[in-house]
């Protein structure tokens, strides 16, 4: 228990940990959205003719869509002429080692418990960290090179391997799958780029950071990860904003490829700034995610914690093609005060033998709503398919929603689909049962909240593991009694 | 984008509604009618429910309708003889029979109803004798503005019953409402209405059931409005076996009081194309809600089963039960929507719905969903989708029982959970032997 109270108390007198700012000089494009922008976006980072042109389409198809409503939540519009679509930390000269980085940056991530420098010496996690819109440091290159992974930022991935990004990229996600999703195909600044040639375990998780740190700034990053046959990679991506008044604006796309025999296991703990208690300010988080399990017994697994952003709209999804491939959904969602999640997952069935997974824990607080919103679809001739849906939701208070929309499809007699949801509260016996064992209240809850979740938390690697339990105790802080 | 769906029809119905006024003789200012033109106003702002409509994206009755049928053609007479009208009433029910032929009442084939406490009239007389009564019923628990179709019904519904229970009424007789349609000259359209009140303490069971019959096709449009005051009981049973030209849209909306009880129990057994909207507002506390429905599906039948339980208060009960059985290129489709609002704690509420696909042509859309701002309630779901199970089959195979044979026992076993909470013997023998006929054959 002590570990529990020490999360506790650790945090009972902060709000967001990480709600500061840092003075970076920054290159900014002026506000508003027009081809010119992207042309100016495109120059910038020195990009081919055919990628500007990909993003022209893109934008052109977006003027043409509306945003969606469909989703359970609610938020004025966003001005998408009232954003910086670019900003990059400035840096005279592309640093070659870590040592050449702006100190102030450096001091930035330390800030946020990622030291490029110590992380590169101690835990052997390979970082790429994504300052607003810039890649600005990617560790381990050398080490993962040798190998022939590629892991690096997404504009230099363009510059460097342009075969690779051109017939990949949007192969998973089209620039025209949704608005968000043409928004940032459009406008998409940087992200990383990972590759794992044909029979590679990649031999420590890759990792990427997103900070939005100017005002007034979108985040629009892409990741693309690309397994070869009888690869394996572990993927992590963390994410936090600084503290403002108005709202700012994420919309991200994140593609992933397995190919034969291939694994990506894909961890995010989203903890961007979800606003003040009284709902002011935060991130909008509008994120695309999908996989394709090309090959046969593929697999694809996405685990999430969800605890930050002032609304989410996210559906991570696997596309299972290839026989006998796998998906895995696991999530955890915490919203407290104001805060609005709609997030849930696809799993498309096409192949024979196709296996899905999905668990979402809900826990709601607060004045919050949390949705899970889900598609099970067993195609035709996905003969053999399995799937089994777990979604729990906790309610804390009696202000707070949580609300269940799953979509079950079936088209194929020989599937075996199943979906259970429940909710309910913390049983007042289970917290008798703590106190009476001189466990006081509130850390009781961070106890009972931690086993509800611990299916899914368990899915985490370790390090992630630790930082999730923790947010997932400051976010429910101040929630009882 | 949905607001341009079944344009063409939306405006043959405004044609239609004019002459309907004209010919009513003063009538046109009464405050049912108020109702029918706002009603039509609604229809023609916002059209018929396209395929992106939400509630109907499986279900595109706009576009059946518009392919098969003339909203506007006038009712065509019934002319098949009392054989075929006595051949769709359940065997060896003692009930009060009231009949409708093509969505009229008819006073020939209707028992004579002389029951304390039981009043029933039909819609166009209860207009004329008891407007007010009317008044305080027509609308009240269905709300046009929310469904295409009920505000289609609200606009021309002109027959239909009205029937209130006295307090403290205990009907022993179950009220069984048979509608007989005739397609053998010409396509059928028609729409019903149903008014039923059951006051304190009132005890009663209501039985529906539709038919018809000849080779044309048929639209029946019904919407039923019962409100059931305080701790009355009230049963419903909708019996839906029609002929495969048969398109049926149906709702049923009802309110409960505090501690009273409400069981719907919708059987789908075939017909083209069936929409069932159940709709449950609860509210006051102690209440208690059932809702059973079983889909038995082959052929191109394709049933849409979509409820709503919204849980408005404390200390109430919800249980659903819907299970389905999809063979051929049959599909089904189930909504099953639990709302429990902020003021409704100690709410429990259960939903359970459970497919089986025979054939891979069949299909199943669920999607059970749970809407919860109450924090000290119990709520669970649970959907499943499969097929027979292997050892089981085989099970009954070794004990010498033909593989036929054994399937059919154990979908016999998979769909009588659904009937077990039968009270009504007569009732359930009757479903009973249609459903283990079907699962034979």
């Amino acid at each position: 228990m002590s570990a529990d109270d020490q999360i506790l108390e650790e945090f009972t007198s902060k709000e967001y940990e990480f709600g500061w700012t840092v003075d970076l000089e920054a290159d900014e494009a002026p506000k508003g959205l027009n081809e010119d922008i992207i042309r100016f976006i495109s120059a910038k980072k020195e990009e081919p003719e055919w990628l500007l042109e990909w993003r022209l389409k893109a934008y052109r198809q977006w003027k043409e869509m509306v945003e969606p409503e469909w989703a359970n939540v609610v938020y004025p519009k966003v001005n998408y002429q009232d954003i910086i679509y670019y900003s990059a930390p400035k840096q005279t000269a592309k640093p070659k080692s870590l040592d050449e980085v702006d100190p102030e940056l450096i001091a930035t991530f330390e800030k946020l418990g990622i030291s490029l420098t110590e992380q590169k010496r101690l835990t052997g996690v390979a970082v790429d960290a994504v300052i607003d819109s810039v890649s600005v440091a990617t560790t381990f290159k050398d080490t993962l090179a040798e190998l022939g992974i590629i892991f690096c930022s997404f504009s230099e991935a363009v510059k460097d391997h342009p075969e690779l990004i051109k017939k990949h990229i949007g192969s998973v996600v089209p620039a025209n799958d949704n608005y968000f999703a043409a928004l940032n195909s459009a406008v998409f600044s940087d992200g990383s780029f990972c590759y794992i040639p044909k029979g590679v375990r990649c031999p420590m998780e890759l990792s990427t950071y997103f900070r939005i740190n100017a005002a007034n700034t979108g985040q629009f990053e892409r990741t693309l990860i690309v397994a070869e046959e009888g690869s394996y990679v572990s993927y992590l991506e963390g994410c936090t904003a600084p503290m403002r008044d108005e709202n700012q604006l994420h919309a991200a796309v994140v593609e992933i490829k397995a190919a034969k025999d291939a694994e990506v296991k894909y961890s995010t703990v989203q903890n961007w700034y979800p606003g003040d208690k009284e709902g002011k300010g935060g991130i909008y988080n509008f994120v695309t995610k999908r996989g394709i399990c090309e090959g046969d017994n593929s697999k694809i697994s996405w685990t999430q914690v969800e605890t930050g952003s002032a609304v989410t709209w996210k559906y991570p999804s696997c596309i299972l093609k290839g026989d006998n491939s796998q998906g895995e959904f696991y999530s955890v969602a915490v919203t407290n005060n104001f805060q609005q999640a709609d997030t849930g997952t696809k799993m498309i069935h096409i192949g024979k033998n196709t296996k899905s997974r999905i668990v979402s824990k809900g826990i709601s607080a607060g004045k919050s709503q949390n949705s899970y919103r889900g598609q099970v679809h067993v195609m035709k001739r996905a003969e053999g398919a399995r799937n089994f849906s777990q979604c729990d939701s906790l309610l804390m208070g009696d202000k707070c929603g949580a609300h269940t929309f799953p979509y079950i499809d079936i088209e194929n007699k020989s599937a075996q689909v199943e979906h259970e949801a429940t909710t309910s509260k913390i049983g007042e016996d289970q917290i008798f049962y703590c106190q009476q064992r001189g466990i006081d209240e509130e850390s009781a809850v961070a106890l009972i909240v931690n086993g509800y979740a611990k299916e899914v938390l368990k899915q985490l690697p370790m390090e992630f593991a630790v930082e999730a339990q923790k947010l997932l105790a400051l976010t429910l802080e101040g929630s009882v009694g | 984008m949905e607001k341009f769906a079944g344009t063409s029809i939306v405006e043959s119905l405004e044609t239609r509604f004019k002459d309907f006024e004209s010919g009513l003789n003063g009538q046109s200012k009464s405050p049912v009618h108020e109702i029918r033109r706002n009603a039509l106003d609604t229809l023609v702002k916002k059209g018929l429910p396209g395929p992106k409509h939400e509630e109907y994206k499986f279900t595109n009755l706009t576009r059946a309708i518009e392919k098969n049928f003339d909203l506007t053609a006038p009712l065509s007479p019934f002319s098949l003889g009392s054989e075929v009208v006595k051949s769709a009433l359940i065997k060896g029910l003692d009930a009060h029979n009231i009949v409708f032929l093509n969505g009229r009442f008819s006073p020939e084939y209707s028992d004579e109803i002389d029951v304390e406490g039981l009043e029933i009239n039909s819609l166009e007389a209860a207009l004329k004798e008891d407007p007010e009564k009317v008044e305080s019923l027509f609308n009240s628990e269905a709300d046009f503005k929310e469904d295409a179709f009920v505000a289609l019904n609200t606009a021309f519904a002109q027959h239909g019953l009205v029937i209130e229970i006295a307090a403290r009424a205990i009907i022993e007789k179950p009220i069984a409402l048979y509608f007989i349609g005739d397609s053998s000259k010409d396509k059928l359209v028609y729409n019903v209405r149903n008014l039923v009140r059951a006051g304190k303490f009132a005890e009663a069971t209501i039985i529906e059931k539709f038919d018809c019959f000849g080779d044309d096709q048929s639209l029946t449009n019904v919407v039923n409005e019962f409100s059931v005051a305080e701790n009355a009981h009230l049963k419903y049973f909708k019996i839906e076996n029609d002929s495969d030209n048969a398109y049926h849209i149906s709702n049923t909306h009802v309110s409960q009081q505090s501690v009273s009880n409400f069981s719907a129990n919708t059987f789908a057994l075939n017909g083209a194309m069936v929409r069932n909207n159940l709709n449950i507002k609860l509210e006051n506390e102690g209440i208690e809600t059932y809702m059973n429905g079983l889909y038995l599906l082959d052929g191109k039948t394709h049933v849409d089963n979509h409820t709503v339980v919204d849980h408005k208060m404390p200390n109430c009960y919800s249980n659903e039960l819907y299970k389905g059985i999809m063979d051929d290129s049959s599909r089904g489709v189930f909504n099953g929507k639990i709302f429990v609002r902020q003021d409704a704690q100690q709410t429990n509420a259960f939903q359970s719905n459970k497919n089986i696909l025979l054939s891979d042509k069949a299909t199943v859309n669920t999607k059970p969903q749970l809407e919860i701002w109450a924090d000290d309630v119990k709520c669970s779901h649970g959907c499943t989708t499969g097929q027979l199970d292997e050892d089981a089959l085989f099970y009954l195979q070794t004990r010498g029982i033909q593989k036929e044979k054994a399937r059919a026992i154990l979908l016999t076993a998979f769909a009588s959970d659904v009937l077990e909470n039968i009270a009504n013997e007569a009732i359930k023998t009757y479903l009973e032997e249609i459903i283990t006929e079907r699962l034979e054959k």
